[in-house]
């Protein structure tokens, strides 16, 4: 076909957008793109219920006093956040939406190996998002998002069942969409893409579906028994029935501490790609990076023992566990180190997906090393349960996994949409997103080394001004978000044109139109290269850049 | 080939990557699952260390006769499913059909003798709970012992009633003559799924009412 003519008319060629219009040719699709559009739809839903309830308790917690809600409401406010961030929003985030969209593209397929059981996970996380929605209109739950047993299990008043059920089936999304990752992977590459010349983000999302698939279906059953703890009065987790609490948490951080694995993994995955384009540069030390990918997820199934180090856990677990989460650091500095190596003496463009790149390399940087305070016995006696934990877990998963979500998300814009967003507002966006998350967070580091401990909403006089301090940021941070959100929405448009390339990238994604056509390809393309050749690429001016 | 064609997917090359695609997504299902029961066989095995005693004496409570004699039942089934697949494989369809109702049938003997367990240990007050009653020396800790039999195998009743519906899904198309010897793929998967179900018994089995036990 002719691309010269039909590239910057979108509207003039057929693709995956404009192959069919009404509710149902997208209710009933099968095509990876489409459905990655719908759960994009349905995440980015989820995430602004969630950032609701932190606005609300991020205002109650702008004085000592508890003068906006009472401490039920709180209880049920901070668990809420937590369980639609963690299981609804970025658990789906970058798997579901830019995963499910660039799998197939990056590898050459048509689609992933099951398309009806891609689009049955995304019915699958709705129902279960709509049950737990259905549990908070309700009266919502005030368990936190661990769900500790035995309040989880006997005492609590509230809906933990409907919620646990929710939960419970979303998770059977996610293990759809990672087995089918795997299967796809493994025997639909094109012709010449043998496993060293994948995108680092096809690794990334290789190594996720692979905690997903291991560590999904222990927190399902973990939390069946829970369910039939409660209905059935049995006492498995119940102490005064003989049961043993301590081995819900097990179970619970089993899957939990691995799942945040699933957040940041995929993120790394995108900054993988974007760091390379950005820097035109290939990455350094391919392998490195690829085999980090799947370090982590062996590493992060030896490691749930470091959340229980106060739980009653033998000291002598709570050694072990204490080293091999160290040993955590390792594959993420290598990563770290390797990107920081790709961007030096590269000729670096600073577009928006950059800017996000280099947030992530920051704020997970502070993230791990503030983790590695964590796994060190003492000093998590220290600060366990206090602000320290929470601004910790934040800068890994939001300052790592949300940055390179958007990151991924303004890179891929041009290529899903078929235009381009605004690059000012872009780089305005990420600014804020940065200052606001910085702001939010850093003094909750503060307040946790004082002592102000997590999930209560009324605290001495004299951690008031972190606490502004840390509201003041939140509500830069929600301005932050709302900014892309209106842009993108308005690019898809009135935004330019985009070309099948336009960041001159060698992925195989951008060698198909933008937005591409159903079957992706028009020929299935035959690989002959490393992936990152970007040292063998000419300049517009005609020079090797 | 061109029979092949019928039941080739558009995103696949050809009938073998189709095949290997098929074949990799039921494994790796099957693993996930060996990670669903792995679960509950964790806590299982922790507190048969805690409660060893306790663990043994309420087992003397389950019926061994009809514990037995389900297992050749279940065995007998996976041999019925693994000629179902032969059969398949060979182009052979009314041998398919026929195994595949033999297989239905042990299946749902299968279940019934369990039911009829179930509600043995209903009559008995043996369902954890409000009502749970317990003569012997440690009733909260043989709780727990039922509260894991019932929990596991009913998981494993779960999927024995999930394959029924599969095997009868099969039985319908294989009347109607859709496998081939050149095309079975559902039929072998769904055994690949059975004969799991059917190790997972052989491991609650001894478990449940061999370990420990007294009379």
């Amino acid at each position: 076909m002719n691309t010269e003519q039909t590239e910057f008319f979108p509207e003039r060629r057929e693709h995956y957008l404009n192959v069919a219009y009404g509710v149902k040719s997208w209710l009933l699709t099968t095509d990876h793109k489409r459905i990655a559009l719908l759960y994009l739809g349905s995440i980015t839903l989820m995430f602004f219920i969630g950032g609701a309830a932190a606005v609300l308790f991020r205002l109650e917690l702008m004085t000592p006093q508890g003068d906006l809600v009472i401490s039920e409401t709180y209880n049920k406010l901070f668990s809420l956040h937590g369980v639609i961030m963690v299981f609804f929003f970025l658990i789906p985030s970058i798997p579901a939406t830019l995963g499910n969209f660039l799998v197939p593209m990056m590898i050459g397929a048509r689609d992933l190996a099951f398309p009806r059981l891609n689009l049955a996970s995304w019915y699958v996380f709705v129902i279960g998002a709509l049950l737990t929605l259905a549990a908070i209109l309700a009266g919502g739950i005030d368990t936190g998002w661990t769900f500790y047993t035995p309040y989880s299990s006997v005492y609590s008043n509230t809906y933990v069942v409907i919620t646990i059920v929710g939960i419970f089936i979303a998770g059977f999304s996610s293990i759809m969409t990672a087995l089918n990752f795997i299967v796809t992977i493994h025997t639909m590459r094109a012709p010449g893409l043998t496993w060293f010349r994948l995108p680092l983000f096809i690794w990334a999302h290789y190594a996720t579906s692979l905690i997903i698939m291991l560590g999904t279906p222990v927190v399902a059953i973990a939390l069946t028994l829970v369910i039939l703890e409660r209905v059935f009065q049995l006492g498995i987790f119940n102490p005064q029935l003989g049961g043993d609490p301590i081995l819900f948490q097990h179970l619970f951080w089993f899957y939990s501490h691995p799942a945040v694995y699933i957040m940041i993994l995929p993120s790394m995955g995108v900054i993988s790609e974007v760091i390379t384009c950005f820097s035109r540069k290939r990455i350094f030390s391919y392998s490195f990076v690829a085999f980090s990918s799947i370090a982590i997820a062996v590493l992060g199934f030896l490691v749930w023992g470091h959340h229980m180090f106060v739980s009653g856990q033998s000291v002598y677990a709570g050694m072990i566990f204490s080293f091999l989460s160290m040993l955590v650091a390792i594959p993420s500095a290598v990563k770290v180190f390797n990107w920081t190596a790709t961007l030096y003496r590269g000729s670096i463009a600073y577009d928006t997906p950059l800017l996000y790149g280099l947030g992530f390399i920051g704020l997970f940087t502070i993230g791990g090393l503030t983790g590695i305070f964590l796994a060190s016995l003492g000093l998590d006696v220290h600060v366990h349960d206090t602000y320290f934990v929470v601004a910790h877990f934040h800068y890994i998963m939001v300052g790592g996994a949300l940055m390179g979500y958007l990151g991924g998300l303004h890179y891929w814009w041009p290529k899903i949409t078929g235009r381009l967003y605004p690059e000012g507002w872009a780089k305005l966006a990420a600014l804020t997103i940065f200052l606001g998350f910085n702001l939010t967070f850093f003094p909750q580091f503060l307040l946790g080394y004082l002592g102000m401990p997590r999930r209560y909403h009324v605290y001495p006089d004299e951690f008031q001004v972190l606490n502004v301090m840390s509201s003041a940021g939140a509500s830069i941070l929600g301005i932050g978000y709302m900014i892309p959100m209106i842009y993108l929405i308005w690019s898809m448009r009135y935004g330019k044109p985009a070309s099948h390339n336009p960041w001159r990238s060698t992925g195989l994604e951008w060698q198909t139109p933008s937005p591409p056509p159903t079957h992706n390809f028009h020929q299935t393309p035959v690989v002959r290269d490393e992936v990152y050749a970007y040292h063998k690429q000419i300049s517009p001016e005609g020079k090797q850049v | 080939m061109s029979e092949a064609r019928g039941f080739l997917a558009s995103h696949f090359d050809d009938v073998a990557q189709q095949h290997e695609a098929s074949s990799l997504g039921m494994w790796a299902f099957l693993v996930t699952e060996i990670m669903l029961f792995g679960g509950m066989f964790l806590g299982y095995a922790v507190y048969r260390g805690n409660f060893s005693e306790a663990f043994s004496a309420a087992s003397d409570r389950l019926d061994i006769v009809l514990g037995t004699v389900n297992t050749a039942v279940l065995i007998a089934s996976s041999l019925t499913v693994a000629m179902a697949v032969h059969a398949a494989s060979r182009g052979r369809q009314r041998a398919l059909l026929f195994f595949l109702v033999l297989t239905l049938l042990l299946g749902m003997i299968f279940l019934g003798i369990k039911f009829t367990e179930y509600y043995h240990k209903y009559e008995e007050g043996l369902i954890p709970g409000a009502r749970f009653r317990y003569e012997g020396s440690d009733p909260g800790r043989a709780a727990i012992f039922f509260s894991f039999y019932f929990a596991m195998t009913g998981v494993h009743a779960l999927h024995m009633i999930i394959g029924l519906g599969v095997f009868l899904a099969l039985a319908w198309a294989a009347r109607k003559d859709r496998y081939s010897a050149a095309y079975y793929t559902p039929v072998e998967l769904a055994g690949l799924y059975w004969h799991f179900v059917d190790v997972i018994w052989i491991f609650l089995f001894p478990l449940f009412y061999l370990l420990g036990r007294h009379s």
